[in-house]
This record gives structure tokens, sequence and C-alpha cells, in this order.
């Protein structure tokens, strides 16, 4: 697999004005990306979190070629981001939760429209995404209504639109789901992760909530003061952070003898001894399961996922 | 002023010293929510100033056309004009106050409702703070760089003084009163740029910050100064401070500015009650 | 070249269509812009009621450099005005959004914010230039005429570089507020004006130093046939016109550098 996305070293310092008395300022150099390295391969869908201030919205900024680093390399589908930013600017896609692409005045058909010859697209492929999108985005009803009277939700379905209507290379989307409705909220993921198992399109996704996460990203980055914090799967992170699975299970008769399977440790048992919570570090539930079958007859069984929120906001508390 | 006893039985607490120190509190905060636009002042106070210079350059030519006076202004008087018109012209805030309509649109004017105090009052009180905020910062500014370039003209008489600061006091008023029946045609219009350029225009044009309106025939600026209040906010309080006429008539022009501020806080109210009607009916 | 060109078109269709779409509000609009350029020549009428000269220039001779000044600011305020919405841009982060389009910035922001609703200032602008060149004492030759018609198209050039110049402060001081007015409004006053109104300093800075001078004033001198009094030879309100050439060579590289600091600073 080719890689899309690499950044090596990539920095980036902000000049600061402190006030230093009644008048006088003082200037300060504060890294807001501290020397990331990182590389994505072609079709991968990657969560990219971290909290407020993290120097998250910075990096997509170097990647789209808003922002020039102060330190180090990008190269986004080989090319330079800020030196050859048109040129970068067809390959990529780039939705802002935050702020609209589309015009505000004009039916989301004529934005559609307008973008097409913005990005010179030939309009059999245009029209072939175009169809694409408004199938699975269900914008059918919507393409007549001037963008300024969309709801966020709709407006957001139709940014995304826009952004893949050039058929780019990589998408980045920065807090796509910010403000919006559960439903809207579902269509947004279930399209992404459609876009996602497809393999062709490779995206990039910032975000505060980590369902987004859990719901689409196999690979999640974490940044934190400008760091990578953590770089791989979910179950890796969990892994690290001491957040397991646990089995919780009912038996009829308190087990004659203490239940152990490597892997698994047992967290707690209740007050009569029949309910033992395991916690899972690396063995198989069913193991588990099978031993405990074993030792008694089984009433009840309950498999906890760890909340992803647990274990972030212990990874920013513990800087 | 009627203003404030009106809108007393709004009051929750029945001390007329509590009300001063509330309204007190409302003026500093106005005052203080200004001073942290620290940036913008001085973006703005060079702006008067450029504007002062090329105005002032303008006048002076004309006063010297006509042979050293011009419709009753000598070339001195015509410098005091243009310049305290460029610093007062922040003072009463001609321009660029949608903090009203703005909280019409997003609906968050249904919040004003819920405090103990009349909503006009409210703005005004507010808007006070403002404009003594704008007096230190942005009038006296710009004059003091006129005074360092041009010959001013200073006040002879010793209630002249003391006179301009009441009319300046009662343009502040009458602008804030403009100001808020023009932001609140969004309780019933959708799109109110046509209404605030309207404003914009008139508001200059006819107030005398263009030229002075004595440049006009008589009767023409007889008929602006009693029948609209534009001459009020801008031309009055400088005619008064230039002494351009004899003390009973600078007197009476701050009589006329009284009228306008007594019939425009009245609009005002007026205005405010059937919004509220509306708003409560129609749930904005 | 004009498939370069293409997409730029069609953004500005889109704009117009995007403007029309609220048909009352435009006219709106559209007639009110009318009385901004009124009010310029009402104010000039009148002054000139309580004199019958303005530094030895006539009404009409007057009114040509108003009519110059108009019109050129006029032009450049419907290309260009809105670009002080840069400031805007650069709080809410729109900018960031335009540059991830596969266009330059600055030809898109022109485009997205063109003000058609200006389109009738321009109108009374050339209305008002023509009124003043039919009344002022003028012997047309071939020349005056050309210089009739160019003159104000390179007050437009020249007035869109100052919006723009302008503009580009904000790239550094985002809480500009009207400051950029002073050159841009302000501009459009001083060049309405003969420059031998101004004291010697002012004049300096922003009559020449700045370029004001050659938008009205020579161009006026030399449709009038007027020497200047201020001593120039008469060749200059002639060529008057290039003052365009190195404004806008000015207000690109400013925009370049600022675009490059927005870029580093990500303000």
């Amino acid at each position: 697999m080719s890689t899309v996305i690499e950044m090596q070293g990539l920095r980036k310092e902000f000049t600061v004005r402190v006030r230093a008395g009644r008048l006088r300022r003082a200037k300060r150099t504060v890294a807001a990306v501290d020397g990331v390295d990182l590389a994505v391969p072609r079709g991968e869908l990657l969560g990219y979190i971290g909290p407020n201030g993290a120097g998250k919205s910075t990096t997509l900024k170097m990647l789209t070629g808003i922002l020039t680093p102060t330190a180090g390399t990008v190269r986004v589908c080989g090319l330079v981001p800020v030196p050859q930013r048109t040129r970068l600017a067809r390959r990529i896609g780039v939705v802002f939760g935050q702020r609209s692409l589309l015009w505000w005045d004009l039916p989301l058909r004529d934005s559609f429209d307008l973008l097409r010859h913005i990005y010179r697209v030939p309009a059999a492929g245009h029209a072939a995404r175009l169809r694409r999108c408004r199938s699975l985005l269900e914008l059918d009803g919507l393409l007549d209504t001037p963008v300024r009277q969309l709801s966020l939700g709709q407006r957001m379905r139709g940014e995304i639109t826009a952004a893949l209507l050039h058929g780019p290379e990589v998408l980045f989307l920065d807090e796509p789901t910010i403000g919006l409705d559960v439903v809207s909220k579902q269509a947004v993921r279930g399209f992404l992760a459609e876009l996602g198992a497809a393999g062709e399109t490779t995206v990039v996704l910032t975000t505060h909530d980590l369902n987004d996460i859990e719901k689409l990203c196999r690979r999640l980055v974490v940044i934190d003061n400008g760091r990578v914090v953590h770089d791989g799967s979910l179950a890796q992170l969990h892994q690290r952070y001491g957040s397991t699975r646990q089995v919780v299970v009912d038996l009829d008769e308190p087990p004659a003898e203490p239940v152990t399977v490597p892997g698994a440790r047992l967290v707690s048992t209740g007050s009569d001894g029949r309910r033992l919570t395991y916690a899972l570090a690396g063995a198989e539930a069913g193991e588990l399961v099978a031993r405990l079958a074993g030792a008694g007859a089984l009433r009840d069984l309950t498999v906890l996922e760890p909340a992803i929120e647990d274990v972030v906001t212990r990874l920013y508390t513990d800087r | 002023m009627g203003l404030v006893t009106a809108t007393a039985a709004r009051d929750t607490s029945s001390n007329p010293f509590a009300q001063i120190r509330g309204y007190g509190a409302l003026v500093r905060s106005g005052f203080r929510r200004y001073a942290t636009y620290r940036q913008a002042t001085v973006a703005g106070a060079a702006t008067n100033t450029v504007f002062g210079f090329l105005r002032c350059y303008v006048m002076l030519a004309v006063a010297a056309g006509a042979g050293g006076v011009a419709a009753g202004y000598r070339g001195d008087q015509l410098a005091t004009y243009v310049w305290f018109g460029q610093g007062l012209l922040a003072v009463v805030l001609l321009w660029g106050w949608s903090d009203l309509a703005d909280r019409i649109r997003t609906g968050e004017v249904a919040t004003d409702l819920l405090r103990p105090i009349h909503p006009v009052a409210l703005y005004l009180a507010t808007d006070l703070g403002r404009a003594g905020y704008a007096t230190l910062f942005r009038l006296l500014p710009p004059v003091l760089v006129g005074l360092l370039v041009f010959d001013f003209y200073l006040p002879g008489r010793p209630g002249t003084w003391p006179l301009f600061a009441l009319a300046t006091l009662l343009a502040v008023v009458i602008c804030f009163a403009c100001r808020f029946l023009v932001n609140a045609t969004a309780y019933w219009l959708l799109d109110i740029r046509g209404v605030t350029v309207a404003w914009a225009l008139g508001s200059s044009v006819l107030g005398g910050l263009y030229f002075p309106l004595r440049f006009l025939p008589a009767p023409v600026a007889a008929a602006l100064y009693l029948g609209t209040p534009f001459p009020s906010i801008i031309q009055i309080p400088l005619d008064v401070l230039v002494e351009r006429d004899p003390a009973p008539v600078q007197v009476g022009l701050v009589g006329v500015q009284a009228v306008w501020a007594a019939v425009l806080l009245g609009a005002c109210q007026v205005v405010q009650r059937r919004a509220e009607r509306r708003l409560v009916i129609q749930g904005g | 070249m004009a498939s370069v060109l293409t997409p730029y078109r069609h953004l500005l269709r889109g704009q117009v269509r995007a403007q029309t779409a609220y048909r009352a509000s435009f006219v709106v609009n559209l007639v009110s812009n009318v009385w901004a350029t009124v009010a310029d020549v009402l104010t000039v009428l009148v002054l000139f009621r309580v004199t019958t000269s303005l530094a030895g220039f006539s009404l009409a001779e007057a009114l040509v450099m108003v009519g110059l000044s108009a019109c050129g600011f006029a032009l450049a305020d419907l290309a260009a005005g809105n670009i002080e919405r840069l400031r805007h841009y650069v709080r809410t982060g729109l900018l960031d959004a335009l540059l991830v389009r596969p266009l330059r910035a600055l030809p898109q922001l022109l485009l997205m914010d063109i003000g058609l609703q200006r389109l009738s200032r321009v109108g009374v602008g050339a209305a008002v230039l023509v009124a003043a060149l039919v009344a002022a004492p003028v012997e047309w030759t071939p020349a005056r005429l050309a210089l009739a018609v160019l003159a104000p198209l390179a007050g437009a050039l020249f007035f869109s570089a100052i919006f723009v110049a302008g503009a580009t402060v904000a790239f550094w001081w985002v809480e500009s507020g009207e400051l950029a007015n002073s050159l841009t409004y302000g501009g459009k006053d001083l060049t309405a004006y003969p420059m031998t109104i101004y004291g010697p300093a002012f004049r300096r800075v922003f009559g020449f130093g700045l370029g004001f001078a050659f938008v009205g004033y020579y161009p006026a001198l030399a449709l009038l046939g007027r020497p200047d009094p201020l001593g120039l030879p008469g060749w200059v309100g002639w060529v008057s016109p290039a003052v365009a050439a190195p404004a806008v060579g000015a207000a690109a590289l400013l925009w370049r550098v600022g675009i490059r600091h927005y870029r580093s600073t990500g303000s």
C-alpha cells in the first residue's frame, strides 16, 4: 500500500504576546505542533483526536496548505501543500464542521454545479459521484433549497458531498459531526463508514465525539500538547491504559475453587459469591466463559465494553 | 429623564437609591465593555483624524473662497466644527450599532424581558456608558491633533462649555433613540439593510457631517432643524460650541434637542410595547 | 488561457445569481447605493452655494474632479470594495475555506464579494462626469477624449489597489476596524477636490506619496487645459493614469506578503 500522507518532524510554532505589566507585552513562542511523525497509507480511515488546543486543527491546516510548517516536512499525495496548494486542492476534499464552503444564497444544486467548474471536473464523473452521494446521504429533497435555509445536519451532508464531487484521494474532515442531532450524526457516520469500506479514499477525521472514532476508525492517533501520545488501534489504546473489557457472570452456586485463566483477572466477587467480574487482559472471553461453565451452572453473562471516554479522559488528565 | 420614571413600575425594588445604583452599574458596564475594544478604538480615532484633515482643508478653502466668512462661520469656527464633528460622530455612534437587531434576529431579545428593568432603559444606560468612553478616547484624540495643526475657535461665552456638554448628552440620547428605532424594524422586517443605509446617509448628510446645514437656504435648514431629528445629533452641539448664533438662539437650539429627545424616547416606548406584544403573542 | 479563466467566470456567474436571488433587497440596495454618490455631489453643490470658487476652480471645473473620483471609485467599489470583509474572513476562518479550493485566493475573494448593487453608483458617477465635462470649458481634442475615458478607468484600478492594500492590514491586525476606510473612502474625498486646498505636508504624503493627486486633480487639469499652480509641468496630467501601475504592483506585493504572513501565523 502506498503512503498518501507523510509527516516528518512536523512542527508549528506561534508567537503569542503575553501581558507583562501594565503596558509591556512580552513575546513568547509556543509550539502548537511539536514534532509529529505520521504516515497514512492509501485507503485508511484515520481518527485524529486530542483535547482543545492540542494541535489537531493546526496539523490539518498544514496538511491542506493553509499553514506553513515551522519545521519538518509534509507531503500529501506526493505534493508539498503550501507551494503546491492549488494542485493539491484538486486531489483533496476538506470539510470544516464550523464553516461553510457552500454558497449561502444558492440552492445546493447550484453550489454543486459551481464546484464542478471550479474544480474543472468532467461532467460524467461529477454526475456519478453526485448520484452516489444523493442516495447515500438522502439529498434528493434538499437540492433546490438555498443553503441558508438548510438545517445544520442537512447542510453538513451537503458539505460532505461538495468535498467529494471532484473525486478526491484524501478527505479531511474537521469536526464533521459537531452540533449535529443524533439522526444526522448517524447518517454522516454511516456514509463515512461506507466510504472507508470502499477503500479508495483516504479519510482523516478530527473530532471531539469519540463515538465517531469508535464506529469508524481502525487507526487512532491521539495528540496532546502538540505531540503524538498514541498511534494504533482502539484496542491497543485500551490495553495501554489498562482499560479492558469486563466479563460479568452470575453462577447458580459459588465455584468450589477459584476459576483462573491466564490473561483474565478476577476483579470482584459479589457478596453471595455468585456474581464474578473478570477483567480481560489478553484472554479471549470465550475461553473464560468455557472454564466458568465447567465450574458450575451459568445463569447469566454480560460483556462490558470499556468506555472510550474514560480512557481518553485519563489520557488527557495525566499529562 | 421621563424615561426612567416611566419605567419605574417595572423595577422590583421600590428604593429609588437602589434603582439609581442599578442604572449606574449599567452605565459602568457599557463603559467597560467598550474599553476592552482597545485596538478598534485606536483604529477608529486614527480614521477620524484622517477625515478631520480632509474635511477641514475643504472647509477652510470654502471659507477662503467666500471671503473669510461662509454662511456665518469663520475659518477657525469651521475648523473647530469639523474636528469636534469627527469626534462627536463616535460619541453619538452614528454608524455600526446592530446589537438590538442581532438580538432580535437570533431571538435572544426575549431574555431582555426577563430583566427587572425596562429594555429601552437598559440599552440607553449601557449606551451612555459607551458614550462616556468614546468622549475620552474617540473625541479627545482627534481634537488634540486638529488643535496642533489648525487654528481653532474656542468658545468665549462662559455658558458655552456646559451648554455644549448638555447638547452632547442630548445628542447621544437622540441618536440612541434613532438607532433603537432603526434596529427595532428587525421585529417586522427580515432584511433591515435598506433601513440601515437610509439612516446612515440621512444622519450624516442631514445631520451636518458632510457640510454645516447653514450652507443650505435658510428655510430648508429651518425645516430640517425642526422637522427632523438629524440636525440635533451633530449640527446643534457643534453650532452651540462654535457660538454660531447669539446666546438666546444657542439655548433655544438645545431646547429643540430636548423636545426631540422626549419625542423619540416616547416612540421607542411605543415600539417596544408593540414588539413585546408581538413577542408574547407570536413567540417572536 | 481561456480555460484558466473558466472557473472564475462560473464563480462570477454564481455570485450574480446569489446576489439577485432576493430581488426586493437587491433593488433596495441598488437604489440606496445611488444616494451615497448623490450625497457626494450634493455636498459639492452646497459648498458652492456659499462660495463661488474653490481654490480658483469653478463649480463645473470642480465637478470634473468629483466625476473622475466618483467614477473611478464606484467602479473599484463594485469590483473590490467588499474585500474589506477580509478581516471578517480572517477572524472567522472563512479564508481557510477559500484556501482549500484549487483557485487563487485573491481573485476568489474579489469575485465572491463583488458588489453588484453598486452598479447603480457607477451609472451616477459616469453621469456626473459627463455632465461636468459638458458644462466645463473643455476644448475637445481626440487626446482629451481618450484621457476622459482612460482616467476614470485608471482611477478604478488605482482605487481597487487601495482597497486590496487596505484590506491586507487585516493579516497583521484583525481588529483594525474602519482604519482602511481612511484610505479608501477618504481617498475618494481627497481626489474629489483640487490638491491646492491641502496643506503642504498632507499633500506630499497623500497626494504625491500615495499618488491620489494623479487620480482626479492632474487629469482634470489636462482636460481643462489649466496650468498647475503647484508648478508641475503640463504633461503630468496626460501621463497621470499611469499611476495605477505602481499602485497595482504595490498592492499585489502587499497581498503576497500578507497571505504569507497569514500562512505562517494562522491568525
